[in-house]
């Protein structure tokens, strides 16, 4: 960002990575992914590269409004100081923390998740399904993240990125509102769970092998590490695919 | 007239003393910190159609549903009669609607008797779910004695109302076809008509079963009236304020806290002066420092459990149940209010929500990922009161768990919950 600043330059969109996007090694793909994505439809964007820092999401739900606060404030110093208008996302809890807890705190924009920018690009007829890797036969179910789902009402995007592929769509038994939480949510990714008789993402899990999925689609880096490490848990890595909307899209585009 | 002046000192009392009690689930549910819901009332009405008059979310499990909706419709519309039967009973008329509406009438009668017994089937059906088939939503550790017996004290007793209305209605029914006194004929009773083989011919005995049923009918619903501030069936009264008061904003979003504000801009700030600070604590340690449109939520469940039976920590083993979150909040609130009764209102227990009720494990259990809102079908919002206890544990008493001390840490060193430097945020970059 502070380079395309030095070049006068204003991006039409700026692309919030997110931590999980900038330093998980798995999730480092899926921020790869979304950038392919905005350079083959020709959308100028930034990143704020070093500048970005947490949004704060996973201190407010564990309690911590002042570490909330002080990341928000932050945050928006510099979001508004490149006089930000449009964001998109690759995490849907930085989604709904920017789009929906950071004008009350003086940062209005225009948020949304990549699974929402990939289906505007579908209807806009800038992203078709054509040059890549053909998901024909492969059976794929999604799996819906919490905080874009029951949390923002985002249940369409995800699905309309698959509906176009040339692939069985099927369901879980628990999906859409319905759908079950990976386990991370709520700062559970960074603390060890409560006694219980199971872990969250393993009876996630069941879910997918009752679906007899072949890929699970995610649209979370969380999820996606939840996921994959369930199926590691059930030893199904040779079956088992676990992939974000945003890398199906880039594949199936040849990206 | 003996009769009419036992009716109006019993209708009295009743009326009175309900009165009074639901005052007090007013004044304990005031006992909360304020908060603004007046905002956008069009919205707001819709809301209340949709999910209390509408039911729209009882749909998600259609079985259950469908006996709600019996139960329901049965109750709203069966209240017409009761309007007759307190007419009858202060005046001393008999069937006073029966005249005017003329046919009208014999159809009315004919629908509730019909809903009767609907309700009756249906409240058996939801007996037999209790404690016979034992379904697993109707157990789990908040559901101890008082709320399986309340459960089935409210179902025995509309069992039992419909059946004296319906009894009710053969007896007077078999009187009219006798043309006995003053049981004029009054339309048909096409399902107490069944009952009538079963009752004896002699007249005396019919009138003594015809008034001693209607007695018991107006009586019974006066007692369940009175019934419903101590139970769980005050959710038939509160789910339609409770909606109307829902929160309107997306479900991921959490509030901010406006006090945290102040601080924090002060903090990265110094010339910023923060507006005048209430003295409050952060977050919920005991129902006082809720608002009381959670102590109002608390009053509205009914403890169907749909709430827990979605929730990933209660499925997988955890303590956490929200359906416990709102009933403890409801029994401290409750608890609050009869200290205040008893000792004035200043008095202090020792007592909080917060480890006395519910402890620092089943709050640290819940993904938020608001399963549990979603599930309610009077909009009731566990999480909101989860993670204002989760901001006291955090925020007063520095009782995180380590993970999450952790995790605070790094965000405040390095800008990311992980352990990485800020400086490596860009290493992705590929292109």
């Amino acid at each position: 960002m502070a380079e395309m600043v030095a070049e006068g330059k204003t991006p039409e969109i700026l692309f919030w990575v997110g931590c999980a996007g900038c330093f998980d090694e798995r999730a480092q793909s899926i921020t790869r992914s979304i950038c392919k994505i905005l350079q083959h439809v020709g959308i100028s964007y930034a990143v704020l590269g070093t500048e970005e820092s947490c949004t704060g999401d996973p201190a407010k739900r564990a309690g911590n409004e002042f570490l909330f606060q002080m990341q928000a404030i932050t945050n928006i110093e510099i979001l508004n100081a490149y006089e930000i208008k449009k964001i998109v996302t690759g995490c849907p809890h930085c989604f709904n923390t920017i789009k929906n807890e950071y004008p009350q705190l003086g940062g209005s924009y225009e948020v949304i998740h990549h699974t929402q920018l990939i289906q505007q690009l579908i209807d806009e007829g800038k992203l078709k399904t054509e040059g890549g890797e053909s998901f024909k036969g492969k059976r794929i179910t999604y799996h819906d993240a919490c905080y874009l789902g029951r949390g923002n009402n985002v249940y369409e995007a995800p699905r309309s990125a698959l509906e176009i592929l040339d692939a069985e769509l099927i369901e879980m038994k628990r999906c859409r509102s319905n759908g079950l939480c990976c386990g991370a949510g709520g700062a559970q990714m960074f603390k060890e769970p409560e006694r219980g008789n199971k872990d969250v993402n393993i009876e996630r899990m069941e879910d997918v092998l009752q679906a007899k999925a072949d890929i699970v689609a995610s649209a979370c880096p969380f999820c996606m590490t939840m996921l994959r490490d369930g199926v590691k848990n059930k030893e199904k890595e040779q079956e088992i695919q676990v992939l974000d909307i945003a890398e199906i899209t880039a594949q199936a585009n040849g990206l | 007239m003996i009769g009419q002046i036992l009716f109006l000192l019993i209708l009295a009392a009743a009326v009175a003393f309900f009165t009074r009690n639901a005052g007090k689930i007013r004044r304990n549910i005031k006992l909360g910190r304020p908060l603004d819901r007046s905002d956008n009332p069009a919205e707001r009405w819709k809301t209340m159609a949709r999910v209390a008059l509408g039911q729209s979310k009882m749909v998600k499990r259609p079985f259950a549903a469908l006996l709600h909706v019996f139960v329901y419709v049965g109750f709203v519309i069966i209240n017409i009669e009761v309007l007759e039967i307190l007419i009858d009973g202060v005046f001393g008329s008999h069937r006073v609607f029966s005249q005017p509406l003329g046919s009208l009438y014999g159809l009315l009668i004919g629908g509730f008797e019909v809903l009767a017994l609907l309700v009756l089937i249906s409240c058996l059906i939801f007996l037999a779910r209790r404690n016979i088939v034992r379904l697993k939503r109707f157990t789990g550790i908040e559901m101890t004695a008082w709320p399986k017996g309340d459960a089935n004290y409210i179902l025995i007793t509309e069992v039992l109302l419909m059946a004296a209305f319906l009894t009710m209605n053969a007896a007077d029914h078999k009187l009219q076809l006798l043309h006995f006194g003053h049981y004029l004929q009054a339309g048909s009773f096409p399902v107490s008509d069944l009952l009538s083989p079963l009752l004896p011919a002699d007249t005396k005995a019919l009138v003594i079963i015809e008034r001693g049923c209607w007695w018991f009918h107006i009586i019974g619903i006066l007692v369940f009236l009175n019934y419903l501030p101590y139970s769980k069936h005050f959710h038939i009264l509160l789910a339609f304020p409770n909606t109307y008061y829902s929160k309107l904003t997306p479900k991921g979003q959490f509030n901010n806290m406006a006090s945290v504000t102040g601080e924090v801009k002060a903090m990265l700030d110094p010339s910023f002066v923060p507006e005048t600070a209430e003295a409050s604590r952060f977050g919920a340690k005991d129902v006082t420092d809720l608002t009381w449109k959670n102590l109002m939520d608390a009053y509205t469940c009914t403890e169907c459990g749909r709430c827990t039976s979605v929730c990933p920590a209660n499925i997988t083993g955890k303590l956490l149940s929200p359906r416990k979150i709102m009933m403890d909040t409801r029994d401290r609130v409750t608890e609050i209010g009869n200290n205040i009764d008893k000792h004035g209102k200043d008095h202090q227990d020792g007592k909080t929500l917060l480890h006395d009720y519910i402890t620092a494990e089943e709050l640290w259990a819940c993904t938020t990922c608001n399963a549990c809102t979603e599930a309610c079908p009077v909009n009731i919002d566990p999480l909101n009161i989860i993670v204002e206890m989760r901001r006291y544990l955090v925020m007063e008493e520095s009782q995180a768990p380590t993970g999450l001390n952790n995790m605070f840490g790094n965000i405040e060193n390095n800008g990311a919950p992980w352990k990485y430097a800020a400086a490596d945020r860009f290493n992705w970059k590929p292109l």
